[in-house]
């Protein structure tokens, strides 16, 4: 795989001298789908709008598809499609026109019967003539998104597509990065929904005060930084932690019936075999046993807290 | 050049304004009627030729030039300022058009819509006084490039514009004062010397002059003289949006 997008020690400080976005380095691999996560004013929106071409990098290089966004910016932006944070639309307008004109912007015939099709796969189909005031919040989110897809991008920015936006409509949208996926777009979203970066990502970036903290696998990720839990619930309540038991790090549930034991999985040992033969020997009873594994929440707040 | 987006920008543009009809063409047109009533009807019975014309006829050409700069500033500012502040001008940002793409779509759409409003209260005139067009295709030029230079200034202010006072503050500061002073209603042949050199500072005075003479064959001040006034003014909105074009003023941050 290649790299579609590609920055490199892009550095960007606003008008009042802040710098939201410090050397960043970052390559997104054509057809994946990339997760940015970071708490609020990370900087996320910052990096997507230079990649875009809404604010204008301070220094660094950005190209797109091997085209320099700056000095080739026709051939860089033709290939991006970005559906902003901000519902931002013209209110009077109607559906079907506003997605139109965004096809124009790019310098695409009009072409209907696409546009149509991008509005039934998004569940606005019966919308196509109404006026965007007279839609839900959720409706116009999704209006972001049919401009975006309707001049056929190859990569599309996906900032917090699913804020304020229900359980159900999630699952569908979710659904639509799939499909567009594997028709072979790349996909770059921000979120501050970790579940969905777990569902949907094929890499996860973590982005805290202008600097990228990590880009991994996800899978790789959470197998290398995640801890997991094995819960021992006792037959019979303890009130300590035996001696011989002392070199496990135990935790013991306040009513003494059950001991936590965290071990990393990227260890050589995990040390269960011989804390269970050990448990035996201190005479506790096991009922029962559990394991767990840690989430992608546990590692990105244990991250971002590293760096606060 | 990106001729689709400029076309998608203009009939974008073009649409809102046939959806405020209304608002667009009827408003102007009834006040430029008003006027014709007021000041070429009631007023201007009492008032002696001008130059030769009947002072209904005289004041035609600076009617027609009143509005078609205040409407010409007045859409191309809200035109660029609209995206602005509801949040849409992302799009034109991240579209892969340059900003004098932008510049085309924006100002073309205003230029039209300012000489359409133009045309019909050319139109109504008919109505109400007996005029000839002496020299039409020099008429047709001093309308056009008027309606062009005023949508490029009304296109610089709505960049510049912070807010909605703003956007009103050039037009009804500037705009309207000059235009009255320029011209409009009188010939500047009758005003005391001292202001008719004060006048001649006034851009306007140059292509209301200019316009009459298409329509009645005098003029204040020469024709070649307007012809390069105009030509000057423009070629200043041009070098401003340039400007804006190279720093991203006001667009980008
Ligand atoms: N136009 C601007 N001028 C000055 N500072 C800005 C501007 N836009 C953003 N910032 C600052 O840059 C930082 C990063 O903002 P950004 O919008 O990129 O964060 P974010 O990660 O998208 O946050 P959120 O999750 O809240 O959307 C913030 O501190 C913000 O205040
Ligand atoms: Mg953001």
């Amino acid at each position: 795989m290649s790299a579609i997008v590609s920055v490199k020690n892009l550095r960007k400080a606003y008008a009042g001298g802040f710098e939201a976005l410090k050397s960043v380095t970052l390559d997104i691999e054509e057809g994946e789908i990339l997760a940015l996560l970071g708490p609020n004013g990370a900087g996320k929106t910052t990096l997507i709008s230079t990649i875009c071409g809404i604010t204008v990098p301070t220094s660094g290089t950005i190209t797109v598809g091997g085209h320099d966004a700056q000095t080739d910016f026709r051939a860089a932006r033709a290939l991006i499609g970005l559906v902003p944070q901000e519902v931002n639309l013209e209110p009077f307008e109607t559906v079907m026109n506003t997605v139109t004109f965004s096809r124009g912007l790019f310098g695409k015939p009009r072409n209907d019967a696409l546009v149509q099709d991008i509005l039934v796969k998004l569940s606005l189909g019966d919308k196509k003539n109404s006026k965007i005031m007279t839609l839900s919040g959720g409706m116009k989110r999704r209006v972001l998104i049919a401009k975006a897809l309707s001049h056929e991008p190859s990569v599309l920015f996906l900032d917090e597509p699913t804020a304020g936006v229900d359980v159900e409509l999630r699952k569908d949208m979710w659904n639509v990065v799939a499909d567009l996926k594997a028709s072979g777009v790349t996909i770059i979203l921000t979120t501050h929904y970790i579940e969905e970066a777990e569902a949907i990502a094929d890499r996860v970036g973590v982005i805290n005060k202008g600097e990228i903290l990590l880009v991994q696998d996800k899978a790789e990720l959470m197998s290398q930084m995640g801890q997991k839990q094995l819960k021992i619930e006792l037959a019979e309540a303890t009130q300590t932690i035996p001696k011989a038991l002392a070199g496990y790090d135990l935790v013991r549930s306040d009513n003494g019936l059950s001991l936590t034991y965290s071990y990393d999985t990227k260890g050589e040992r995990t040390g269960i075999t011989t804390l269970l033969g050990d448990l035996q020997k201190a005479g506790l009873q096991m009922k029962d046993i559990q394991t767990q594994q840690s989430s992608l929440e546990d590692i990105f707040v244990g991250l971002v807290k590293e760096t606060a | 050049m990106n001729f689709n987006a400029v076309w998608t920008i203009y009939v974008f543009e073009m649409r809102r304004f046939f959806r405020t009809m209304t608002q667009s063409l009827v408003s102007p047109v009834l006040s430029t009627s008003l006027y014709f009533v007021v000041f070429g009807a009631a007023i201007g019975s009492r008032i002696d030729e001008v130059e030769g014309v009947s002072y209904g006829a005289f004041i035609v050409p600076g009617l027609i030039m009143l509005s078609v700069m205040t409407q010409a500033t007045s859409n191309a500012s809200f035109g660029i300022y609209f995206p602005k502040f509801i949040g849409t001008i992302y799009e034109l940002l991240s579209a892969p058009i340059s900003f004098l793409e932008v510049v085309a779509g924006y100002v073309g759409a205003a230029a039209t819509k300012a000489l359409i409003i133009g045309i019909v209260i050319l139109v109504t005139a008919f109505f109400f006084v007996d005029i000839q067009i002496a020299h039409p295709f020099a008429m047709i030029v001093f309308l056009v490039l008027t309606c062009i230079s005023f949508s490029l200034l009304g296109f610089i202010i709505g960049i510049w514009a912070g807010n909605f006072e703003q956007l009103q503050l050039i037009p009804l500061l500037i705009i309207t004062p000059l235009v009255f002073l320029g011209g409009s209603f009188y010939s500047i042949t009758m005003l005391p010397p001292i202001w008719q050199t004060v006048t001649l500072f006034n851009p306007v005075v140059y292509l209301i002059s200019g316009f009459r003479w298409s329509f009645f064959g005098t003029a204040d001040v020469g024709i070649g003289v307007s012809l390069l006034a105009i030509t000057f003014f423009t070629a200043i909105c041009m070098g401003i949006i340039w400007w804006i074009f190279r720093t991203g003023w006001r667009i980008r941050q």
